[in-house]
């Protein structure tokens, strides 16, 4: 077992609505959705982003596209166009998604490794 | 009833929608690109986001022949030549908070370029800021559930998501070009399938896989290679030369998205996903004034380079309300950066942070919120970036404070000022900038409160 950052495995894109953020995590291959599922809950992106969310978070699955949707509300600073950020839409939270640590088993370890991935120490 | 519809699309089996901008100040040259080559029967320029109409409201309000899009001449100039010699109709929001104007100054550029005969429209009517404002009692807002007259500020503009029937009727009486205000982006790709395949506008399954396919352009190149690249992870090849997208689309629904040969960018299962799941929330619910769509059954596939095809979106009755996007002055934003640089940059930039906030106090400075950031290093993801191992070479102190009053947002960019001169050592220059806020809620509305009506403009 060896841990990667979720960069690794998927991609992803924030949008905005208001208040509310959307990310989209996408697998790159479809037998890594799997660990999409199972790692990349509701309670590992709240730890993840912490303060960031002051409102509730909601994921919704997409197997047929092996795509995670995120909703997290209250999370743009009291919305795009009064919010004190740089970043005022998210677009940049889909960067930050991809930092979450995931595990992956010595075959999927193995393959990314041979990708040049670099496993987190 | 064949009445105005493209014979070049059904000779074919197909209608081509390209999509030539997804923001205000979008490129052009791509889009006059898309319009040479793409052998289009519409050309969709999108240019509303959320705040883009509210601003052309305060524009309009300062001059009334104004509050259109600023780059509509530039752009109708680029492509109509195009539109005219190969029958491509035009359908836009480029007329902002100001549809009327905007179809004037395009008849006017139409007569200029000796390009009629051509039918203008303007859709009128997402204007309900009366409404809005007569009801502002009982309208709850929708992020916070208070009613609207709770909000302090004085509300510029409300603005309905009209949905694609408008269009489709200005359409169906010929117009080769549909300017509209505000509009849900995908409306503006749906009408002209509903025109030209006589779609049923109860049909809810077929509009639905409509939307879906509306949905992958309306963002324009975010679905042929923008905002995807990332280095050694997701290659886009000649990025700085992206082709725009466009939809073919076939009478039963079926959708395929692809861009012009020989332009940049790239079209695949990967963008096409990150592009559908783009602002949405509940993918199975998805409301548009057109259609309740829902996108967990879709499938996307790769058809050749640059093309994938798209099918399997549903959808539910359209619900009875609409949205509207009010626009509100609500007080100001103050904002200062400076910069330290070499060793004990950050103790110097905190040690800046900190006479600023003793400043404020002493000044009696009344912020509603203060954000302060480390650019560099914490910026965009606050306590949640990743720590950085090394001090930084140099960091961008950056203060941004909301306040009701313009002078206390403006005492914030002052105290950074002095900064040089009076805080700690051997900083940059100070940027500063204070500005107005227009913040936007949203509310939804009846649909029967809002009556659009038809300009029709001809150019002999």
């Amino acid at each position: 077992m060896k841990r990667f950052y979720l960069r690794e495995i998927a991609h992803a894109r924030a949008g905005d609505k208001g208040d509310a953020s959307n990310i989209g995590v996408i697998a790159y291959v479809p037998q890594d959705y799997g660990i999409l599922l199972e790692q990349v809950t509701v309670e590992a992106v709240r730890r993840h982003f912490g303060a960031l969310v002051k409102g509730r978070i909601t994921r919704y699955e997409m197997p047929h596209v092996e795509a995670l949707n995120f909703v997290l509300e209250n999370a743009l600073g009291g919305g795009v166009t009064r919010s004190l950020s740089l970043d005022p839409h998210g677009k940049s939270y889909g960067a930050l998604i991809l930092t979450l640590p995931v595990t992956v088993d010595a075959t999927v370890a193995e393959r990314l490794i041979a990708q040049g991935r670099q496993p987190l120490p | 009833m064949s009445a105005h519809r493209s014979a070049k699309a059904q000779e074919r089996g197909h209608l081509r929608i390209g999509a030539g901008a997804s923001y205000a100040g979008d490129r052009i040259e791509p889009a006059a690109l898309l319009a040479e080559h793409g052998a289009l029967d519409y050309l969709v320029f999108e240019t509303l986001a959320e705040r883009t109409i509210a601003l052309a409201q305060v524009q309009r309000l300062k001059d009334p022949a104004t509050g259109y899009n600023e780059l509509m001449e530039e752009r109708l100039r680029a492509v109509l030549p195009h539109c005219k010699a190969q029958g491509t109709r035009i359908v836009s929001s480029m007329g902002a908070a100001n549809p009327q104007a905007a179809a004037h100054k395009a008849a006017q550029i139409v007569r200029e370029m000796k390009l009629g005969p051509l039918k203008i429209a303007a859709v009128i009517g997402d204007n309900v800021l009366d409404y809005c404002r007569a009801n502002a009692q009982t309208l709850p807002i929708m992020e916070s559930g208070l009613p609207l007259s709770s909000l302090q500020g004085e509300i510029l503009s409300a603005n309905a998501y009209l949905g694609a029937d408008n269009i489709v009727q200005a359409l169906e009486q010929g117009a080769d070009m549909v300017l509209t205000g505000r509009v849900a982006d995908c409306s503006l790709f749906l009408a002209p399938m509903i025109h030209e395949f006589g779609w049923s506008q109860s049909d809810w399954n077929l509009l639905g896989q409509g939307q879906v396919c509306a949905d992958m352009v309306e963002c324009g190149a975010n679905v042929s290679g923008g905002f995807f690249a990332d280095p050694g992870y997701k290659e886009v090849p000649d990025l700085g030369n992206l082709g725009y997208p466009f939809l073919e689309m076939r009478p039963d629904g079926h959708g395929v998205v692809a861009k012009v040969a020989g332009t940049g960018g790239v079209i695949n299962r990967a963008i096409c996903t990150e592009q559908m799941l783009y602002e949405i929330h509940d993918p199975a619910h998805y409301i548009t004034p057109d259609v309740v769509v829902d996108f967990t059954e879709v499938r996307l596939t790769e058809l050749g380079p640059d093309r994938v095809g798209i099918s399997g979106g549903q959808g539910r009755p359209r619900p009875d309300q609409l949205k509207v996007s009010v626009g509100i002055k609500e007080g100001w934003i103050g904002e200062a950066e400076i910069t330290y640089a070499g060793l004990g940059c950050l103790n110097r930039a905190r040690l800046a942070e900190q006479v600023v906030r003793e400043r404020l106090r002493i000044g009696g400075v009344q912020l509603d919120e203060l954000k302060v950031d480390y650019i560099g290093m914490n910026s965009l993801h606050g306590a949640a970036s990743l720590p950085t191992p090394h001090e930084p070479y140099e960091v961008r102190l950056r203060f941004a404070g909301r306040a009701k009053a313009k002078r206390d947002a403006a005492k914030l960019a002052g105290e950074v000022e002095t900064l040089v001169g009076k805080g700690p050592a051997m900083s940059s220059l100070p940027r500063t900038a204070v500005r107005e806020v227009l913040a936007i809620y949203s509310v939804l509305i009846p649909r029967a409160a809002v009556q659009p009506q038809l300009l029709m403009l001809e150019v002999a």
